[in-house]
């Protein structure tokens, strides 16, 4: 049967179409949101777990609010324009081409505006650098590819471990990532050790490297400061939820830049004062560790 | 180099060349600067291609969680290359393609100033290409640490930085003598009836732009050398346990960063200052706004660096410094978006492919704007920087911008460099083809940075997978746009095929280029033309002006 170029090509087409439907829907299905980290074709910020992180997602729906209306309302000029004043409808061109007064206008309106945006941003701007006064401190080493977690001051100092991402899941990548229908629901977002921390208490970040340039980004919590070698960052949060917070590394630091996630467990003060004391005995327990880690925590006694 | 000074009289026939040297000496040892112009133009979609084709790894291997095609190594390699390639390969040569195309016609000069000057910038981005594709074949593989190159993760790559560095440098010099060229060209050899506040604006454009290259890829050069001789000659510029500063790198690469990507977007500009009012058929509005509006951006373009870096840790003052700086770059960037719709407005419009480009490029480009200004507020930078969104941000204002005024560019003086019209109903299939599936591929990326899924990333968690896949599948479609293009328009345009161009194929369109003969000859105004007030239209044809026919 003779068959025409174009019914050829439609056929392909729609073939290649039903070959695609399936797998969307199937990868649809297959995985729930992440409490504490990414949804499932998630549009917007991440729910906000301190008050910096809600001043940045409400900053971000001012600037998109302001932005959209701004892009609509120019935009409908040109839209107008394109369809009255088109030669196929008989328009005939003005001949104006400037204007001083309307120079000036459009110039001061967008300075003034952009005036107005700078103030409430300035707020935050402040408030995200100040890191006096805190509960906790801890320092965030990067390295090539895990990060190290040192509790240097506050509830539960002389803890240090370092925490990876957990190896089946590194394999699984390797392998080809999960399968159709397979739900890892914290695919590349699980560690083998999670930072924990206190709900409600200020703690502050201090990050570092032993290598290259990582960065501790955690966008639930607001933070996001470069892990620099040979240089110390600080940053601060204040979860007010209790829960599991996810982030990952965001400067590019070589090949496994992808596999270096981070795993942040706020918990109740009487919950985290337990895990500070079971992590204390867990670590003198070790004998490889022992000598350092004593000698730390015995100086600070 | 004396086979192209001698050219024998000959009587010749419309479609003739009127050239001396054919073959490889014509393009080997060309000065004139419509092959170069050609030259350049050809290498800049050939690395767009190969860019292009690194895109489409990158976009396959994200297609789906999990790593089905590359390892990460080669994963970051390609993000890195594409970046490069792109920038250096695809959009500045582009550009400066247009300009050795345009400048010299639309001021009524013979050529460029330094014809041979000309002929070595190009010749030079050859080997430079060369070594940055073929680093992917030299041991290690490419350089995979980002195209911004920071530093001390450059200091772990292979013998191919090192060579990449020395591409980086050629490809430098050859920006430089080209801009040194642009800028003589424009100031000294104007039609003596052509005051600087009568050129076009293109002409304009690029002369900002030429001081801004050798303002900056000096810097460039210093970056990467500084880099070079950490690696290899014990210095400790950028590596802390020696006394230097990792963040040392990233203040002087953005130095030149940032008004590297102005280079790359104010010639954009300019081509749209000319295709708008030709198609609106009304004079381009506020003529003076848009040059203080252009060298306002340029200027400022200068002070605003640190907003790619607002996560390193500036003490308040330079977050807040920083954040206004590049707020206020917002404001002559929005005058000239108002000047084009003003131009717009009451004009009588007509919607052949150069103009749907124009049109295009302005509600995309002022999209990609729109993010920039938000991502400029630091307290959301903080939230998106180094994620996708930033990704969807310069890809709207690097391709729906840079890339569509070139489109835009191509459609409106290609009947000008060939000779013939370019096949209208497929121009219109690439501008539509091209158009949707940008917004395909780039507008999900605005979610997942906002998501959080992280840029140079070669896995991510499975919640990101949809966008991912949407992204994966737009990407296709809009290289075989470009596909498309090249095989389907431009070839044919090259050879010859399709309607002779008429000497005036665009009724609004205003300029001395438009007022040369078709066939174009290959030596235009030889004597600098006498102009009309407006410097749009040349009065009194001297022996030579346009024509070779009379001379020769």
């Amino acid at each position: 049967m003779m068959r025409t170029f174009k019914s050829n090509v439609l056929n392909r087409l729609v073939a290649l179409g039903a070959m695609l439907v399936p797998s969307f829907v199937h990868l649809a299905h297959a995985v729930e949101d992440l409490p504490g980290g990414p949804a499932v074709r998630q549009l917007n910020l991440h729910p906000a777990v301190t008050q910096i992180a809600e001043s940045q997602a409400w900053l971000h729906w001012f600037m998109l609010i302001i932005c959209a209306a701004i892009f609509v309302a120019v935009f409908s000029v040109m839209f107008y324009a394109i369809w009255k004043h088109r030669k196929s409808v008989g328009h005939k061109p003005a001949t104006f081409h400037e204007s001083l007064t309307v120079e000036v206008i459009w110039t001061a309106v967008p300075f003034i505006i952009v005036i107005a945006m700078a103030f409430p941003a300035t707020k935050v701007v402040i408030a995200m650098k100040d890191t006096t006064n805190a509960d906790l401190t801890i320092k965030v080493t990067g390295m090539q590819w895990r990060w190290g977690y040192d509790y240097l001051r506050g509830e539960g100092e002389g803890i240090g471990f370092v925490s990876a991402l957990d190896l089946s899941q590194r394999a699984l990548s390797d392998a080809g990532g999960p399968k159709a229908g397979q739900d890892v629901q914290d695919y590349l977002l699980k560690v083998d050790h999670p930072l924990v921390v206190p709900v409600n208490k200020k703690v502050r970040i201090i990050t570092t490297s032993n290598d290259v340039i990582h960065s501790w980004a955690m966008p639930s919590l607001g933070i996001h400061q470069d892990a620099i070698p040979g240089f110390v960052r600080d940053t601060w949060f204040k979860a007010e939820k209790v829960g599991d917070f996810y982030g990952d590394c965001a400067k590019i630091c070589g090949k496994e830049h992808a596999y270096m996630p981070i795993h942040v467990k706020v918990l109740s003060a009487s919950d985290y004062s337990q895990w500070a004391a079971t992590e204390k005995a867990l670590m003198t327990a070790q004998p490889a560790q022992v000598a350092q880690s004593a000698e730390i925590t015995a100086s600070t006694k | 180099m004396s086979v192209v000074l001698d050219h024998p009289s000959t009587g010749h026939t419309a479609q003739h060349d009127d050239h001396s040297s054919s073959g490889w000496r014509r393009w080997v040892y060309a000065t004139n600067h419509k092959d170069i112009g050609t030259m350049y133009m050809l290498f800049s979609l050939s690395m767009l291609m190969v860019g292009g084709v690194l895109a489409l790894l990158i976009r396959a291997e994200l297609f789906q969680p999990g790593l089905q095609f590359v390892n990460p190594e080669l994963f970051n390699q390609l993000t890195t290359m594409h970046g490069l390639i792109m920038v250096f390969g695809a959009i500045m040569p582009g550009f400066v393609g247009f300009a050795n195309w345009m400048i010299p016609m639309q001021i009524g000069a013979a050529d460029m100033a330094f014809a041979r000057m000309n002929n070595f910038s190009f010749w030079l981005l050859i080997p430079a290409g060369l070594l940055l594709v073929g680093s992917f074949f030299m041991p290690g593989g490419a350089p995979s640490g980002g195209w911004t190159l920071y530093a001390p993760l450059t200091l772990q790559m292979g013998p191919s930085m090192d060579t990449s560095i020395f591409a980086l440098h050629i490809l430098g010099a050859s920006s430089i003598m080209g801009a040194i060229n642009i800028i003589v060209t424009i100031l000294n050899m104007r039609s003596p009836d052509m005051p600087l506040m009568k050129m076009p604006m293109f002409c304009w454009t690029w002369l900002i732009t030429a001081f801004l290259l050798i303002a900056v890829m000096p810097v460039l050069a210093g970056a990467i050398t500084m880099t070079l001789t950490d690696r290899h000659f014990g210095t400790n510029f950028f590596n802390a346990a020696g006394g230097g500063d990792p963040v040392l790198f990233q203040h002087i690469f953005w130095f030149f960063g940032h008004p590297e990507v102005y280079i790359m977007i104010l010639p954009a500009f300019g081509i749209i200052s000319h295709v708008v009012p030709a198609f609106a058929r009304k004079r381009l509005f506020g003529y003076t706004s848009m040059v203080y509006a252009t060298s306002s951006i340029a200027i400022l373009s200068f002070v605003v660096w640190g907003h790619h870096m607002f996560s390193t840790g500036f003490p308040v003052a330079g977050q807040l410094f920083f954040m206004y700086a590049t707020m206020l770059i917002a404001v002559p960037t929005a005058v000239k978006i108002f000047n084009w719709i003003a131009t717009m407005w009451r004009g009588s419009m007509t919607f052949e492919t150069p103009m749907l480009f124009a049109v295009g490029f302005i509600f995309v480009f002022t999209m990609g704007g729109f993010t920039g200004l938000i991502l400029a507020m630091a307290p959301i930078d903080i939230q998106v920087q180094d994620t996708y969104y930033v990704v969807a941000h310069f890809h709207y204002v690097l391709v729906a911008g840079s890339l569509f005024a070139m489109f835009a560019g191509y459609y409106y003086w290609s009947p000008r460099w060939t000779d013939v019209m370019y096949s209208e109903t497929r121009g219109k299939i690439h501008f539509w083809w091209s158009l949707i599936s940008f917004n395909v591929t780039f507008f999900p990326m605005h979610f997942l940075g906002l998501a959080g899924m992280p840029r140079r990333y070669a896995d991510y968690p499975m919640q990101f997978a949809d966008f991912n896949a949407i992204a994966s599948v737009g990407a296709f479609f809009f290289g075989f746009a470009q596909l498309y293009f090249i095989l389907f328009i431009v070839l044919p345009t090259m050879r010859g095929v399709g309607k002779p161009a008429p000497q005036r194929p665009w009724e609004g369109a205003e300029g001395l280029e438009w007022e040369l003969p078709t066939p174009l000859p290959f030596h235009t105004f030889e004597t600098p033309p006498r102009l009309d007030a407006t410097a749009t239209k040349i009065i009194h044809e001297p022996a030579v002006a346009g024509a070779a026919v009379a001379a020769h």
